[in-house]
């Protein structure tokens, strides 16, 4: 999964077509820790469906609440520089997010 | 489907899950903890931990928790991912599938789900969840930095939540249903709280709604004694307000209360043979770490015990080629002690064709109830695994060895 951060968000997720998937995370989310091998799967089995990054809040604080993202875990899906879906907390949950994944891949 | 045996089927690896995996597999039999994310439960989200004795400061939830894992691995417990999807508890192996396909046959059943943060069901509070409210204030501490929040409830856990935030935030401002100076929270919590110079109070006061254009903005807050409103700036809302059971997938299988939580008694005996529960999920007094992981003990030790009868039962009963007579007899029934020796007479005289089992039915009430039996002194006939004459107090022993010659003889 590519790492992006506040250099590299605009080129990497927003200036592409997309869909790109964005995991918000951050080492002391405990729930975010316990979903990056999930997410890591999703990211072998639909890779060619989406771009899959992950954002780590804790150095990039301004660029997740700009992205109106204040609270973890979330995952993000974008597509032209627009957010088209989003799963946060409970909601973002492996069958959940393969559904989200499903809904918005190419 | 991959199918997997054990004796004992943990379900969850918080603090009650994990002490009952240590226990149970000290006491050498097979373990296996599911849970959906990552072992520790509720505490993992807990930065301070200071009332679990022999661990005062300088030991955080997470921390502890990984001990509780070490801890409960070093005995040969295996800890495995896996969301619960189906339970059977009816057979004698009980029947645990998952999401994604695996099934668990276990002799005895743990369950130790725990509970989650219970949410208010505010307008405006779902919206934003993730976007300034939030159940977690380790998850989401960090994008506070500098801002104010504000946080809803005043028990020990909303306090000590707060003051954690207060690392972070500008200003975290409870709002407290009770008057000046009144809280739920423990003394020493309060105490502590009322010097932080970052805390502020509203008393007398409910929050009514939570307003913000995608993220939160602010809050309305109502004087429950004026009933004036007030809407408070804020950049975050914690919600701390107690826990709800995560028993929705045991409904139907095990007895519980109105409100979801699991009834079992003082062996955690639930009301399904086999299977017990321990922890947040069961209906108790006081919900901390120490009290679920001595939930989890007794579960396992009273698991064990369970397992060990009914292996027991079996080997001597239920599997026996000759027909078998039980003798369900008690300490506190005399009547049920002046006839045993008449019982082993009948035996001894059809040795090779009849075998004699004596059963206490005080300490293995559950074999006695699964029959039926619930007078001592009854003689129960099985053959090939059937229960087949029941003989009841008042008898004689003529009409014993009568009924037990019938049997022998098919």
């Amino acid at each position: 999964m590519l790492e992006v951060n506040k250099e590299n968000f605009e080129a990497e997720v927003l200036a592409v077509p997309g869909p790109v998937l964005v995991d918000f995370w951050s080492t002391k989310c405990e729930p975010c820790v316990a979903l990056v091998p999930e997410v890591e799967a999703l990211a072998e089995k639909y890779g060619d469906k989406i771009k899959f990054c992950k954002l780590n809040v804790l150095e990039n604080r301004r660029l997740s609440i700009g992205q109106k993202v204040l609270g973890l875990p979330t995952i993000a899906i974008y597509k032209g520089g627009e957010k088209v879906a989003e799963l946060t907390k409970d909601d973002a949950t492996c069958a959940n997010i393969e559904a989200m994944i499903k809904e918005h891949g190419r | 489907m991959a199918v997997r045996e054990c004796d004992v089927l943990i379900i969850g690896a918080g603090p009650a899950g994990l002490a009952a995996a240590l226990y149970a597999s000290r006491a050498k039999l097979s373990t296996v903890v599911l849970d959906k994310g990552t072992p520790g439960g509720q505490v993992r989200t807990t930065w301070s931990m200071e009332n679990y004795p022999g661990f005062a400061r300088g030991m955080t939830g997470p921390e502890l928790m990984d001990r509780f894992v070490d801890h409960a691995k070093e005995f040969g417990a295996e800890i495995v991912r896996g969301d619960v999807a189906t339970v059977s508890f009816g057979g004698e192996l009980k029947i645990v599938t998952t999401q994604k396909g695996e099934e668990y046959r276990a002799r005895a059943v743990i369950v130790a789900p725990g509970a989650e943060p219970r949410t208010l069901g505010l307008p405006g509070e779902r919206e934003l969840r993730g976007k300034g409210v939030s159940y977690c204030a380790t998850c989401d501490a960090d994008f506070f930095e500098e801002l104010d929040v504000v946080v809803i409830g005043n028990g020990d856990a909303a306090v000590e939540e707060a003051m954690y935030l207060t690392k972070f935030v500008n200003s975290a401002t409870m709002i407290v249903v009770h008057d000046e100076g009144i809280l739920d929270a423990t003394a020493i919590i309060r105490d502590r709280a009322f010097k932080n110079p970052k805390m502020k109070w509203a008393w007398n006061s409910v929050v009514e709604e939570i307003r913000g254009d995608g993220i939160v903005e602010s809050v309305v807050i109502k004087n429950i004694k004026t009933n004036e409103r007030t809407e408070l700036e804020a950049n975050g809302v914690f919600v701390f307000v107690g826990t709800v059971p995560k028993t929705d997938f045991l409904k139907g299988h095990v007895d519980m209360d109105k409100r979801g939580y699991v009834i079992a008694n003082e062996l955690m005996e639930t009301s399904a043979d086999g299977v017990y529960c321990a922890g947040d999920a069961r209906v108790k007094y006081l919900r901390q770490v120490i009290t679920a992981a001595a939930d989890g003990a007794i579960a396992a030790v009273a698991a064990e015990k369970y397992i060990h009868e009914e292996e027991g039962f079996r080997e001597m009963v239920l599997d026996r080629e000759n027909p078998v007579m039980v003798a369900f007899w008690s300490p506190t029934s005399q009547v049920s002690l002046d006839f045993l020796p008449a019982v082993e007479r009948i035996a001894e005289q059809r040795a090779g064709k009849l075998n004699l089992v004596k059963i206490d039915i005080y300490k293995n009430q559950r074999v006695a109830g699964r029959y039926g039996i619930t007078e001592a002194p009854t003689m129960a006939f099985f053959r090939k695994g059937q229960l087949v004459e029941k003989v009841c107090w008042p008898t004689n022993e003529s009409e014993l060895a009568s009924v037990a010659d019938k049997v022998i003889g098919g």
